[in-house]
């Protein structure tokens, strides 16, 4: 059943993955499995696609699979993650078998509520809860790491299983727990010296401000997560893939040295550049009016979290171009062989650049649907929420969210 | 046709003229067609001609209507009525902004003209001429700003733009490593203006400067909030100002912005971007009345950059960080004159010294070398370079000279306070990192630390035996 949540994810799930095989080189065919990656993508699909958290477990349950598979074949050991996951997924079934069947934000049940939080954070890479991430993007190869992570599934899961049973203080204190997973994992990305961890980090810092605006619960900062959601699926996606695309061609990078492969692959250059100040809302990218909508709505209810975000995309920034000056400057490559863009790559990541100015010239649509979005899931919780003030008077699209764990009808709620 | 239709023609056209120029030379570059020198050299000046054009045109209909305050409505960009959020696009055509946006045209223009010379047949042309639109675009949005979030995305563009600039010549790691540096500054002076939007637009409801500054026209007008408020959100805009015009604490950047080529170092240092943080302060100069504090701290502020400038612009040993530091002096009297409320004549001497230190900084490239051959045509030696024996000099004139040659030790104390501790603090998680998931994996968990960086070039070995790394590249530099 797709609502307004699960709409554009969908699409953005199935393009992360077009774009994923698209460029993916036919020298790198025997360690990227196509195979696994349809299972992949059909099992994302079905979770964005569900509401029912038995299945939305199941799914991400399953989700888990074709990574470890991966690892394994490359003879890699599999005991960071598979402890962080094995985890998680318990977390998520022993809390979710503690939700009763009349549990809402008014009446939410603490401990199934904390345990579903601390198994969706574990997935999101809360700190300190991180490291299976970064040792994913070590050991697995980039673009299975890729499609793993930036999709945000734990972000979805919080969203179906904790945002509508979760009292507002409950929701406030994850904010603040991934703030500062925000913050560490910005400053971690400044310091890498490789690329692949750098990438981790920096999508981590950008994730992490995702759920600081989700658990917001008001309409401004929510409907700000949920553009940035999607501006960081595609702008982290797109810089992920130029960042691939670069290491086909040059094995995997060290950020101690200066690499000068500007000269060899501008395209890629300049993509990396826009996708990664897409990434942190460079004005006049999709990114910008959504990190706006998301500080506007942290200010609203903690203003010191959002001094603390503007800080992060300062940081962020920094790591960004600086990743940018060591692959692609500070010297001359000499190279045998043409390192230029073949046409699959350019295409898809001209598809990218098209959709992040696009959404950045026009961001009206995107910001109205996901509004639209926020004030839905806000109503699902069935509390009245002192902090909001939308007019409850317009309805979103003919389909709205509903929780299938309670039997609530959606009242109108009183707005200051 | 009324007076009204034609002011907004007419503005449509200055913000336009830069826009369009940016994609005609954006997209090309985008979908890998090359436009010839020829090509991107017309279509700047005729960019530049029709903003420039336009921008006089307003003028000249603002004087004969008498108007001194034409705003030019785009409507909403983004709105949320339910949230009363909303991005408003509009600019302003006032006494401060027309001015400003004139003389960015005519400086722009300026230094196009002589960059399409200067950079013949370089291989970062079209990148230079990218960058230039950008920044022109920046500098336009942010001279004709009527809302503070516009005003902020003209400032983010002129800083992307100048930090590439300064990386421009981008095959030699020290343009790159000083490229970064004057970018992590000008991103903590974004956050610090960011933050101060922000905070304005929850105090009186409304980024638009009409309403923050109490609907009077530039430079009347009054704050619309308490002077405590007026302090905080001050001082964060003196610190976004401070980091963009290379005031004391950071004014470490503007040595290091000298690597990049002399057309965009004349457009930085010289003219527009150096002057953006003050044209800032002059466009809020309103807040400064509602709080003495704040006009205390400006005032402070601008005398200090004054007394460092000038200090270490006589002990600089090149023509471009002289004429910097100079340039550094003079935008601190500006603040000053700003603090004192002297707002007319804090622009008057902002554009008049603009104009005059572009012109020095495009004489500098060829100055020494018209002396020298001045100097060949008539014989002997012209004045001012016999050897005498210096004078003795105390230990504190010692000191003050070490002082001005090492620009303050500005950048080596932000180094030792704020960037190594970050870098020790975080590399110190890293390595705990390391240990966590090896103990777990049972292994050597990282790949990652067997990847070799590339050998450094000859250049880079030179440098490391003569030159500590900076910040942001601590230790790359130094296999």
């Amino acid at each position: 059943m797709v609502d307004q949540l699960s709409a554009p994810l969908l699409p953005l799930g199935a393009l992360l993955y077009l774009a994923t095989v698209l460029t993916t080189l036919r020298t790198k065919v025997n360690r990227f499995s196509f195979g696994w990656t349809l299972f992949s993508e059909s099992v994302l699909l079905a979770t964005l696609g569900c509401r029912e958290p038995w299945i939305i477990i199941l799914l991400m349950a399953i989700g888990i699979i074709p990574p470890w598979i991966e690892l394994r074949n490359r003879r890699q050991s599999t005991r960071v993650y598979l402890l962080h996951m094995g985890l998680f997924v318990g977390l998520l079934v022993v809390g979710q078998l503690l939700v009763g069947a009349d549990a809402t934000a008014a009446n939410p049940p603490i401990l199934a509520g904390c345990l579903l939080t601390a198994g969706a954070l574990i997935r999101s890479g809360i700190c300190p809860l991180h490291c299976w991430m970064t040792d994913l993007f070590e050991k697995a190869t980039f673009g299975t790491a890729i499609l793993f992570v930036t999709p945000m599934a734990g972000a979805y899961v919080v969203m179906r299983l904790v945002f509508p049973i979760a009292p507002v203080w409950a929701l406030q204190s994850i904010a603040v727990l991934s703030l500062i997973t925000a913050i560490y994992s910005a400053g971690m990305a400044l310091i890498q010296h490789e690329s692949r961890r750098f990438f981790c980090y920096l999508f981590l810092s950008h994730s992490s401000l995702v759920l600081v605006g989700l658990e917001m619960a008001t309409p401004i900062g929510l409907a700000g997560a949920l553009c940035v959601w999607l501006s960081v699926g595609i702008s982290l996606m797109g810089f992920g893939l130029a960042l691939r695309s670069v290491e086909a061609r040059t094995g995997r990078l060290s950020l101690d040295g200066f690499h000068g492969l500007y000269e060899h692959t501008p395209f890629l250059a300049n993509m990396f550049l826009l996708t990664g100040l897409a990434s942190i809302g460079f004005p006049g990218t999709i990114g910008f009016i959504g990190t706006e909508l998301l500080i506007e709505g942290v200010i609203d209810v903690y203003p010191m979290v959002g001094f603390a975000v503007v800080l992060v995309a300062a940081l962020n920034g920094i790591a960004v171009v600086r990743a940018y000056f060591h692959v692609f400057t500070g010297s001359r490559h000499l190279a045998t062989v043409s390192l230029v863009c073949r046409p699959p790559e350019r295409i898809t990541i001209l598809i990218m650049a098209v959709l992040i100015i696009g959404g950045g010239l026009f961001p009206q649509p995107g910001v109205q649907s996901r509004y639209h979005a926020a004030t839905e899931l806000i109503k699902l919780r069935g509390v009245d929420e002192t902090d909001s003030h939308s007019d409850t008077a317009h309805t979103g699209a003919s389909e709205t969210i509903s929780n299938p764990t309670t039997k609530r009808s959606s009242v109108s709620q009183s707005r200051r | 046709m009324n007076v009204e239709s034609v002011l907004h023609a007419l503005g449509v056209i200055v913000v336009a003229s830069p826009s369009v120029l940016l994609i005609v030379l954006g997209l090309p570059l985008l979908i890998g067609i090359r436009l010839s020198e020829v090509s991107q050299s017309w279509l700047t000046k005729i960019s530049v001609i029709a903003g420039l054009t336009a921008a006089i045109g307003i003028l000249v209909v603002m004087l004969a209507s008498g108007s001194r305050h034409v705003p030019i409505e785009f409507g909403n960009w983004v709105s949320i009525p339910q949230e009363h959020f909303h991005f408003h696009l509009k600019f302003v055509f006032d006494r401060l902004s027309v001015p400003f946006a004139i003389l960015s045209f005519v400086l722009c223009g300026t230094v196009g003209a002589f960059a399409s010379v200067y950079l013949h047949r370089d291989r970062g042309y079209s990148r230079f001429f990218l960058l230039y639109a950008l920044f022109l675009l920046g500098m336009v949005v942010s001279s004709l700003a009527g809302t503070i979030e516009t005003l902020f995305f003209g400032w983010e563009l002129v800083g992307l733009s100048s930090a590439l600039l300064v990386a421009y010549f981008h095959e030699r790691p020290a343009p790159v490593r000083n490229g970064l540096r004057v970018w992590a500054t000008y991103r903590i002076a974004d956050a610090a203006f960011l933050i101060a939007a922000l905070t304005m637009h929850h105090l009186t409801g409304a980024g638009d400067f009409d309403r923050l500054m109490g609907g009077g026209q530039w430079p009347e007008g009054a704050a619309a909030i308490d002077s405590t408020s007026a302090l905080l959100v001050g001082l964060l805009l003196l610190l976004a100002a401070a980091g963009k015009s290379g005031m004391v604490p950071f004014s470490g950047w503007i040595p290091r912005a000298m690597e990049g080529p002399t057309p965009s170092s004349a457009i930085f240092y010289g003219a527009l971007s150096v002057h953006l943080g003050v044209f800032l302060l002059l466009r809020v100069s309103p807040l400064l009345d509602v709080s003495f504090p704040l006009q205390i701290v400006v005032v402070l502020f601008g005398l200090v950059t004054a007394l460092f400038g000038a200090i270490v612009s006589r002990a600089q040993s090149d023509v471009k960080n002289a004429l910097a530091f100079a340039s550094l002096t003079q935008v601190g009297i500006i603040t000053v004159e700003i603090g004192l409320g002297l707002r007319y004549i804090a622009l008057i001497h902002m554009i008049g010294h603009a104009c005059l230190r572009t012109l020095q900084l495009l004489r500098a490239p060829s100055i020494l070398k018209d002396y020298r051959m001045l100097e060949n045509a008539v014989g002997t030696h012209l004045s001012g370079d016999k050897s005498s024996r210096s004078p003795s000099t105390s230990s504190f004139q010692l000191w003050l000279y070490r002082f001005a040659l090492d620009r303050g030790f500005l950048d080596p104390l932000l180094n030792r306070w704020i960037v190594y501790p970050f870098i020790n603090t975080f590399q110190f998680c890293d390595s705990m990192e390391r240990r966590w998931t090896n103990f777990i994996s049972g292994t050597d968990s990282r790949e990652s630390d067997r990847i070799a960086p590339y050998r450094d070039s000859l250049e880079d070995v030179a440098k490391c035996q003569s030159y500590t790394c900076p910040g942001w590249a601590w230790r790359s530099c130094c296999p």
